[in-house]
């Protein structure tokens, strides 16, 4: 410390001190989630509600440029984000209100829902299987991308089950997220499908919880049919994945 | 909102258990939405209590994938190594799950309208717009 500024030497040394303390404790990490989330979200809504403009996408970026920035070890930020990261159990129990609000729907159309699912659900996973197997992917790659269209936690579990990496995973799921809930509405009106509850459906099938986020922002119809088929795709893909994409990769 | 919150809890506490006890390879959560959804159907008075805290957790329901979607940084080398493969297999993959998924329910509600309802009516003269 130089003789001639003790007091400005001292603030600095005190500041540090602050970050110190601050980058190792669980706060920072879980405050800048919500904070960066919730601007996320203002633009979002400025955006009308654009689908290109995706709260998830927009804070993703974000909080890894401030990790990038300040130097931090994505552990030491999840000591603090786990604790949003945890809900996600609770939100999954909670698609039972939803679901039940729309239980005569749900009932008149069972079997619709239950072809979409299995077709959905298996196209996608071996799409995803097929064009990375053919562009070259690593097997650990291919089998980290599978179950690319299961919410997060489930998602992680078969990958971990079919030698994949299950972070990896979680990474590949959000992207999925992001961009099912990005494309959908250019798809379906395309294909001319106006009905919200075939395009909620559709969209809980490939995109999971973020696509189902998005849907109960639109529609609140559309909405309780993505988180039922989100749900319905978690049980159904805890069982059937496993051994679909374990039979394909033994191929490959 | 306390109650709410705390009967979540308590039905993913018995899906996990329930998971873990007979070793079925479904995640605990999903077993509890099962599980709170025959509870709603038991006793339909119970969604009045837990509607708000329900309507808010999953009107944000995006913010809760924020955490592992920050994962990517533990990732960037494989991403970029394998970043064609990888880019168009989650393109075309998630494209073609909605479209098929969309496509299949859409043939199958036109099959059992089909089935179980008369014919649909021919327009009927004047009225129509």
């Amino acid at each position: 410390m130089t003789p001639g500024l003790p007091l400005a030497g001292d603030a600095v040394g005190r500041l540090t001190d602050v970050w110190v303390y601050l980058s190792a404790s669980p706060l920072l990490g879980l405050t800048i989630t919500l904070l960066v989330y919730h601007g996320a979200f203002l633009v979002y809504q400025r955006s009308g509600l654009h689908p290109l403009a995706n709260p998830v996408a927009l804070s993703v970026i974000t909080l890894c440029a401030l990790l990038w920035v300040t130097n931090t070890p994505y552990a030491t930020y999840f000591e603090g984000a786990q604790f949003v990261h945890f809900l996600l159990g609770p939100a999954t129990v909670a698609l039972a209100a939803p679901l039940f609000e729309q239980m005569a729907r749900l009932k008149r159309l069972w079997l619709p829902m239950l072809g979409a699912l299995v077709v959905g659900t298996l196209s996608a996973t071996v799409t995803a299987i097929g064009v990375a197997w053919a562009l070259g992917a690593s097997k650990e790659t291919i089998a980290s991308l599978a179950p690319k269209s299961v919410t997060a936690p489930v998602a992680m579990g078969i990958a971990e089950k079919i030698g994949g990496l299950p972070t990896l995973t979680a990474v590949l799921v959000v992207c999925t997220g992001i961009l099912g809930a990005a494309s959908a509405r250019y798809v379906f009106d395309a294909l001319r499908i106006q009905d919200p509850s075939v395009r909620g459906f559709a969209l809980g099938t490939a995109a999971h919880g973020i696509g189902t986020a998005r849907a109960f922002l639109v529609n609140p119809e559309s909405g309780a049919f993505a988180g039922l088929a989100m749900g319905l795709c978690a049980l159904f893909s805890a069982v059937a994945l496993p051994l679909v994409a374990g039979f394909l990769l033994r191929w490959i | 909102m306390i109650p709410a919150l705390a009967t979540l809890l308590v039905f993913q506490l018995m899906g996990e258990a329930l998971v873990r006890s007979l070793s079925v390879p479904v995640p605990g959560p999903v077993v509890g939405m099962a599980l709170l959804l025959l509870a709603l159907v038991l006793r339909p008075a119970t969604l009045q209590a837990i509607r708000p805290t329900t309507q808010t957790l999953l009107q944000h329901l995006s913010l809760l994938f924020v955490p592992a979607g920050v994962g990517v940084m533990l990732h960037l080398q494989r991403l970029g190594d394998e970043a064609l493969a990888i880019g168009v297999a989650l393109v075309v993959s998630t494209l073609v799950g909605l479209a098929s998924a969309a496509l299949t329910m859409v043939w199958l509600m036109k099959r059992g309208a089909l089935g179980s309802s008369p014919p649909s009516q021919p327009p009927v003269d004047g009225g129509a717009p």
